[in-house]
């Protein structure tokens, strides 16, 4: 029998049903996983086994005794980043300011995940306030890519993927402002989903930009990814930006059939700046979805180029306004012996925070600033309309697009993190699905000849996350592709 | 280049100090970064509204409505300060 770290949720849950395992036994199965590996991935912040063995006993009596009815999460081993709050667990967004922070309260998200049954494993890794996109900005440590230990795993939710990716657990909840699901997903080889705007609530989720930023699933499979946005989504009365639509039925989506729809190529996405084995990849799994009865087209999203200014005034512009709320008064980290309050405040921001955050903080300053808040935020805000109408013109055509989630493969630790410019340009093909707010999922659709993967990203209309999930399933099945072995 | 005075004075805004030699490395970053913000410049914005909220065209703002519900006790509330007395945040003297 394949080792209980290697099931994906789905078949956690089949076993759970004809009694192959306990609860228990699953809990501890992740938790021995997590203590093999860890110390070389460094995906998790934060674990706590007792209570994770305590709830998992708790549930297999219940379960016993029948007081608890079995759902798809039942008795499932899930983590959360670490920017999403857990009442009574430490919560630190990967940041030295929130080192000590243990909120009073839950998010929305761990909430319905709990009410699923499912079990809280721990808190992983991300970039400082989800400002990255290699998780080496975490104040703690970085997480490194369970195919190659020596590359990053991305970010900003590199620990959530790279968790899943070693089978340190099935699932995982990311968030993702620019492409902080993705495309750790896609350089971890799992599936990432960050969904509409406003399908799930971000009640609980520590601000980055409030207008971007929404949480999703990291899994193996598309079908688990599916389950946990089921548990997840819906609207919350905690979040005014939550959208008052009824859920689909992810499950029943995506067994449904793919031919005849159709799916656009964004001729923009395949210039100058894309990795050969990355293009060879994505193009190879297209003509796998023509060959399941998509029809292809190629269009035009021409305000691509502005993508990636647009994204970094916009989101340190709200970051700016966010990260405010750190004043060492409420919450977070204070400075020892501060002067008066002046000296209290700026001093224990400056320590506090990492030097991206730092960074973030003083460019969406800079830009809503008087003098340059037209040439900045309303320039690129204005801006940020016309990419959301390349979008809505493109799905007048077309039911979805396809194309890479990331310009290149999984690069080396260290490699950008001297130049921030050539960081930020390596978001350019997932950051304007959230200027526009439309769902998009990152789905592993090659393994290179240097044992890497590749993300192939599926956008579509607002609320289509159904739509996303089917052909993603589709093309699964069809390419069946191996889960990572970790090197040694 | 953008003068050194206009960084100090985003600092100040941000409430954040830096070293002479964090500044110097601040710069020249912010400099590459702004630089490349230019080309928005040539985007085709004559006429075209700002969007601020993703979802603007969907939905407005919701009402809930105005009734009392239970929230954080004092206790909770005040949990996580770096320092609090009497179940309230404590903080540097303000008034002279």
């Amino acid at each position: 029998m394949t080792e209980i770290n290697r099931l994906s949720i789905k078949q956690l849950h089949n076993g759970l049903k004809r009694k192959d395992f306990s609860v228990r036994e699953i809990a501890g199965a992740f938790l021995d996983r997590i203590t093999e590996v860890d110390a070389r991935v460094h995906a998790f912040i934060t674990t706590n086994p007792e209570r994770v063995l305590k709830d998992a006993e708790e549930l297999d009596q219940k379960l016993r005794a029948g007081e608890v009815s079995m759902g798809f999460l039942t008795g499932i081993p899930l983590a959360l980043k670490d920017n999403i709050v857990t009442q009574g667990t430490r919560t630190t967004a990967g940041s030295r300011i929130l080192a000590n922070y243990v909120p009073p309260y839950s998010a929305t998200v761990t909430n319905r995940l709990r009410q699923s049954g499912a079990l809280v494993l721990g808190k992983t890794n991300c970039d400082e306030f989800a400002m990255g996109s290699s998780t080496e900005n975490s104040a703690y440590f970085p997480t490194r890519n369970p195919w190659d230990l020596d590359r990053v795993p991305g970010g900003s939710s590199g620990g959530s993927a790279a968790a899943v990716a070693a089978s340190e657990v099935p699932g995982a909840l990311g968030s993702d402002t620019g492409g902080s699901i993705r495309q750790p997903a896609a350089f971890c080889g799992v599936v990432g989903l960050k969904p509409t705007y406003g399908r799930v609530s971000r009640y609980g989720l520590i601000a980055f930009a409030s207008s971007l930023d929404q949480i999703g699933p990291l899994a193996g499979t598309t079908a688990d990814a599916a389950m946990v946005l089921q548990a997840i989504a819906g609207h919350d009365p905690g979040d005014s930006t939550s959208a008052a639509r009824p859920l689909d039925n992810y499950l029943v989506e995506i067994g449904r059939d793919v031919k005849g729809l159709r799916l656009g190529i964004p001729k923009e996405w395949f210039g100058s700046g894309l990795d050969r084995t990355v293009e060879s990849a994505v193009r190879a799994a297209i003509a796998r979805l023509e060959k399941l009865g998509c029809s292809i087209v190629e269009v035009s999203l021409p305000n691509t180029e502005y993508a990636i200014s647009t994204y970094y005034i916009i989101a340190p512009a709200e970051a700016s306004s966010n990260l405010a709320r750190y004043d060492a008064v409420k919450y977070g980290y204070r400075s020892p012996n501060p002067k008066d309050l002046e000296d209290m405040y700026k001093r224990s921001r400056s320590e506090g925070f990492g030097a991206e955050v730092k960074r973030r903080i003083m460019i969406g300053t800079y830009v809503l600033s008087s003098g340059y808040y037209d040439a900045y935020f309303l320039k690129a805000s204005k801006v940020r309309t016309l990419i959301a109408q390349d979008y809505s013109n493109a799905f007048r055509e077309v039911d979805l697009l396809v194309g890479p989630t990331t310009p290149s493969l999984p690069f080396k630790l260290g490699e950008k993190t001297g130049d921030p410019l050539e960081m930020y340009l390596s978001d350019v093909y997932t950051v304007t699905a959230n200027l526009a707010g439309i769902p998009a999922l990152s789905l592993p659709c090659a393994i290179t000849e240097d044992h890497l993967p590749v993300g192939l990203q599926i956008l579509g209309p607002h609320f289509q996350e159904g739509l996303l999930l089917r052909v993603a399933h589709a093309l699964e099945q069809e390419l069946a592709l191996q889960r990572p072995v970790l090197p040694r | 280049m953008v003068p050194i005075d206009d960084v100090k004075k985003i600092a100040e805004l941000s409430k954040l100090t830096y070293s002479p030699e964090e500044l110097e490395r601040f710069v020249h970053h912010f400099q590459e970064i702004l630089d490349y913000f230019e080309h928005l410049n040539s985007a085709p914005t004559e006429g075209i509204n700002p969007t601020y909220h993703a979802l603007e065209a969907f939905s407005g703002t919701p009402f809930r409505a105005d009734e009392t519900r239970p929230s954080l006790g004092c206790s909770d509330a005040v949990s996580n300060a770096p320092e609090q007395v009497e179940c309230q945040f404590r903080v540097p003297k303000v008034i002279e």
